[in-house]
């Protein structure tokens, strides 16, 4: 067992872990963190993205034991008071149906307007490529980011 | 209590029905506040892992789980063979034929296993990974058998059989027809005859699977959390195969994640979770991971199709023959054999002809077992339909939309009773077709198309037409009955008004991404008079919504939300009676309006509904005969299916120098009647196309010629991601359905049934003038590639793309490319 320290959502954690312990496993069977799931085991679907130390990964790509130190948000923490623009939007836009692979598509879609706040619809669609969702057919996922950039979401 | 003075509404409510609500489930949703079955934890739980074939068919010689018992955390493992008679079998409800053969289906397989995934072992341990790490501890010794891929093979005399007994991978033929299809055939001008290859898909529901039971009591009591659709079938299966008896079941469905069919299943792990739960006295949990998933969770469609049409020279339609082979895969699941008969009917699709002859026959290999999909046998008869409709127009040199209305049943004509014998309520297939002509520029973008040909530009355009129909909200029980389906298709709903005046809707539907909760509030709202914010939907969990026949075929709002209409109005009626008592007047001198009772010509007293809620409940001074509580259940059994339709067009542009397909523009105008809200039906269009287009041009489940499924996972089987698809232009006609009181056709599946033929037409058209007459799907780039260079170079009929594998596997079971002759075959 290896002992890490980390920041999830905002609070200081301390745990002993195994080191094969993937980072998404930590956050939900640990850190008590559900509200990222696990959709798949390639890294394909992205449904695990979370922002660790500013960057938005794949936290069935990373093992806990690489965390340690770092600064973790989930979609858990994502709300600071109120919620993100971006999950106002997803609501708004109707981007989800089941919303199983809505955590990880907002973070991703955070993200992608931090570095991009005005993109085109190209540049979401691509800017998602690592996101995938079985319900929406992405379209009202578009359509989120877009009202989620009109109205400040890139904050 | 006495009568109060309520001011008029100066406006009056308005309708919540049809208005784009927001979601009421999302605040959760984009939180991560959810409860996904695999997010429960419970005291001294432990978790199951299931050691699966790594052969696609093989005698087990051996099973030796005891070397897993040493393993750390372990804490039990068993064979089939050590379950005993706890090992019993998933069921199939749905034996199409009297002959219908069915074998058994054992949670863990015993004497053979018949494809890869199949289950053999389980281990119990403190924690996922210890449990995973014990499955390689546990012997087996296999004696392989050759595998039984495809489905012509498996029917040959002399074939292995995947199941000894009987001895034959024919699970059942079964016949359907009206009219004298070889009358009609002699009288026609001419034959068309394709043969289409509709490929095997895997559902890929973003949430992978997972269970969780509990055993709750000393008698085998038993609460079963699962990621399932059907939580009511679950439970009666569940008592039907382990004994348990049914009022010692709960079966819980919290938030699902997507199921497309896929969670329309009564699975192995959910009886080996309550069996093994209840032995060990402890909860157990299982969650698939996503390559499981790809193995064993069902997979749809996987049909060879033949379809023939006898048509006059003017493209008149006189009779059509259908003959499939469905696959049923190595083991027969809930509704495995009857999913290709559900599209028995939908063959003849908008159009009018004199004779149906349709032939299905099912087909065991080796293979995952198939089951429903988004769309259940109807996406795969109106591909077939469609696509031989455009191969027709181009034989005939007619536009394929005038083909179509050369055929279709026109406005006036409703109801109408196709050949099928359904009788169609409603629909507007003209004007359906004009507004999608109008959105898309048909003629426009027909004359870049012409424009584009004749320049020779390496880029092609393709113009695909699919004008569909489906028959959707299963469904009539009288009607499954007849077709051997062994239970109804009614709905329940209970509608409460609480004390306190806000409302609680039990619905047995279970919704996994649909929204009921937001729809339904909007339903009651309105006939209730309530705001539906007022309104709070109960499902998913069989101690608070004990009726229900669960959610698929897109029969939520039109047999359970007319269930939460009709009970609605039932404690309208009784709150009636109630008021009139509060306003000392006659109950048929009351008009209910906005939520209140008045008296008719006399404004000023009314009881509010909320106000008759509280005396219902005080029961201090209610009339005579009536009991106390405000609420009423209804069950509603569908008098009959309701036919959405719809008019899509796909325009792709083709690079005929590396075959990759692009979509320029896909237009769908889609009537599913009235609307309870636009926004979550646009998006159920929205997520159909997707899982159509999919088809069309991206998925396909690919085994080896070992049997081994060469997809298993995401980066193999390709989900498109945002960048794969276009957006969406969406429009509706509103031709409501006359056979339930909201006038609603049901749209879940619409999307994903229309959308594959109009890619595929549009694909086709695009290189359909160097000869190539078919291009099988998914058509990937190197298929449609090779379509073009085997039609250039004289290929004739062969020129389809064929199979997607390299040489030495065989890509989808062995079928061989198996297309009529090319464009010479008028």
């Amino acid at each position: 067992m290896v002992r890490i320290a980390l920041s999830v959502d905002g609070q200081q954690r301390e745990d002993e872990v195994e080191p094969r312990l993937l980072l998404v496993h930590y956050l939900r069977e640990q850190a008590g963190k559900v509200g990222t799931p696990v959709g798949c085991d390639t890294s394909n679907c992205g449904a695990c993205t979370v922002e660790m130390d500013g960057q938005t990964v794949k936290s069935c790509s990373v093992l806990a034991v690489q965390a340690d130190g770092a600064e973790i948000t989930t979609i858990e923490g994502l709300a600071n008071g109120e919620w993100h623009q971006v999950q106002k939007s997803f609501k708004e836009c109707h981007g989800l149906q089941c919303g199983y692979c809505t955590p990880g598509m907002i973070m991703a879609a955070v993200d992608l307007l931090k570095e991009n706040p005005d993109p085109s619809e190209e540049e979401i669609r691509d800017g998602l490529e690592g996101n995938l969702c079985r319900c929406t057919g992405y379209h009202n996922i578009v359509k989120s980011v877009q009202h989620a950039a009109a109205n400040g979401g890139a904050k | 209590m006495t009568a109060t003075e309520t001011e008029p509404q100066a406006a009056g409510r308005q309708a919540s029905v049809g208005q784009p609500l927001r979601r009421k489930e999302d605040a959760r949703l984009v939180t991560g506040k959810t409860n996904w079955t695999d997010n429960i934890v419970l005291p001294g739980m432990l978790h199951m892992a299931v050691l699966r074939s790594p052969m696609a068919h093989a005698r087990i010689t051996r099973v030796d789980v005891s070397a897993a018992l040493e393993r750390p955390g372990v804490v039990a493992a068993y064979s089939g063979a050590d379950l005993g008679d706890k090992n019993v079998g998933a069921l199939c409800v749905w034996p199409v034929t009297d002959d219908m053969v069915m074998p058994p289906h054992l949670a863990l397989a015993v004497d053979k296993v018949r494809y890869v995934g199949d289950a053999v072992a389980v281990v119990i341990a403190g924690n996922r990974y210890e449990a995973a790490d014990a499955l390689e501890a546990i012997e087996v010794d296999y004696e392989p058998l050759p595998p039984v891929l495809d489905m012509r093979a498996a029917l040959e005399d002399g074939s292995t059989a995947v199941h000894e007994d009987p001895g034959t991978n024919k699970c059942y033929t079964w016949k359907f027809g009206n009219g004298d299809y070889e009358a009609a055939k002699a009288k026609a001008d001419r034959i068309i005859t394709r043969h289409y290859v509709n490929q095997r898909l895997i559902p890929m529901a973003m949430e992978p699977r997972a269970v969780v039971a509990a055993p709750t009591g000393p008698d085998g009591e038993v609460t079963l959390w699962s990621a399932t659709q059907i939580p009511h079938i679950v439970r009666v299966l569940m008592a039907l195969t382990t004994g348990i008896p049914e009022n010692k079941i709960r079966v819980i469905a919290p938030d699902v994640g997507g199921g497309f069919g896929s969670k329309l299943q009564f699975y192995r792990e959910e009886i080996l979770a309550v069996q093994i739960a209840n032995m060990l006295g402890r909860p157990l949990k299982w969650t698939e991971s996503r390559s499981e998933n790809a193995q064993v969770t069902h997979h749809g469609r996987d049909q060879l199709q033949e379809i023939e049409l006898a048509v006059t020279n003017e493209g008149k339609i006189l009779g059509l023959r259908v003959d499939l082979l469905a696959n049923m895969g190595a083991y027969l699941h809930i509704i495995t054999p009857g999913t290709p008969l559900l599209g028995a009917f939908m063959y003849n699709a908008i159009y009018k002809m004199e004779a149906l002859d349709f032939t299905c026959t099912g087909v065991f290999t080796n293979t995952t077992p198939t089951d429903a999909y988004r769309g259940a046998g109807r996406p795969e008869a109106t591909f077939a339909i469609e696509r031989i409709m455009d191969d027709l127009a181009a034989e005939l040199g007619v536009d394929p939309l005038v083909l179509r209305e050369r055929n279709w049943i026109t406005h006036d004509e409703f109801p109408y009773t196709s050949i099928a014998g359904l009788e169609y309520d409603s629909g507007n297939y003209e004007a359906a077709t004009a507004r999608a002509k109008e959105m898309f520029d048909y003629d426009g973008l027909r004359r870049e198309q012409q424009q584009r040909r004749e320049s020779g530009d390496p880029v092609q355009l393709g113009i695909g037409v699919s004008t569909f129909t489906e028959m959707c909200g299963l469904a009539p029980s009288r009607i499954l009955s007849s077709l051997k389906y062994v239970a109804g298709g009614w709905e329940h709903a209970t509608v409460r008004v609480l004390p306190t005046g806000v409302v609680e809707v039990v619905t047995g539907t279970s919704p996994h991404g649909q929204g009921h909760a937001t729809a339904w509030s909007q339903i009651a709202a309105d006939a209730l008079g309530v705001d539906p914010d007022a309104v709070t939907v109960i499902h998913g969990d069989t101690a608070s919504s004990p009726y229900g026949m669960d959610t698929y075929g897109s029969r939520s709002l039109v047999v359970g939300g007319m269930a939460v209409v009709a009970a609605a109005e039932r404690v309208v009626d009784k709150a009636k009676v109630i008021a009139a008592h509060m306003l000392e007047a006659d109950p048929d001198d009351l008009e209910f309006k906005d939520g209140a009772f008045g008296v008719k010509g006399s404004p000023g007293s009314s009881k509010t509904i909320q106000e008759v809620a509280f005396a219902a409940f005080t029961a201090h001074d209610l009339p005579d005969g009536v009991e106390p509580t405000l609420q009423a259940n209804s069950t509603i059994d569908p008098a009959t299916f309701s036919y959405p339709h719809g008019t899509h067009l796909c325009a792709v542009e083709v690079d005929t120098e590396t075959g990759m397909t692009k979509i320029r523009k896909y237009v769908c105008v889609d009537d599913i009647g009235n609307v309870v809200n636009p926004m979550i039906v646009e998006g159920q269009v929205h997520g159909g196309l997707a899982q159509g287009i999919a088809q069309a041009l991206y998925e396909e489940a690919v085994y080896d010629d070992e049997g081994n499924l060469v997809t298993g996972s995401l980066v193999d089987y390709l989900v498109p991601a945002a960048p794969d698809l276009p957006s969406f232009d969406t429009d509706r006609t509103v031709t409501p359905s006359t056979t339930n009181a909201l006038g609603v056709k049901g749209v879940g599946e619409a999307g994903c049934i229309a959308s594959t033929p109009a890619v595929v037409n549009a694909v086709v058209d695009a290189v359909r003038q160097f000869g190539v007459q078919d291009v099988r799907m998914a058509c990937t780039p190197e298929r449609v590639w090779r379509a073009i260079q085997e039609a250039k170079a004289g290929g004739g009929g062969a020129a389809d793309g064929g199979d997607r594998a390299a040489e030495g596997t065989v890509a989808y079971g062995g079928a061989q490319t198996d297309s009529t002759a090319g464009g010479a075959s008028a």
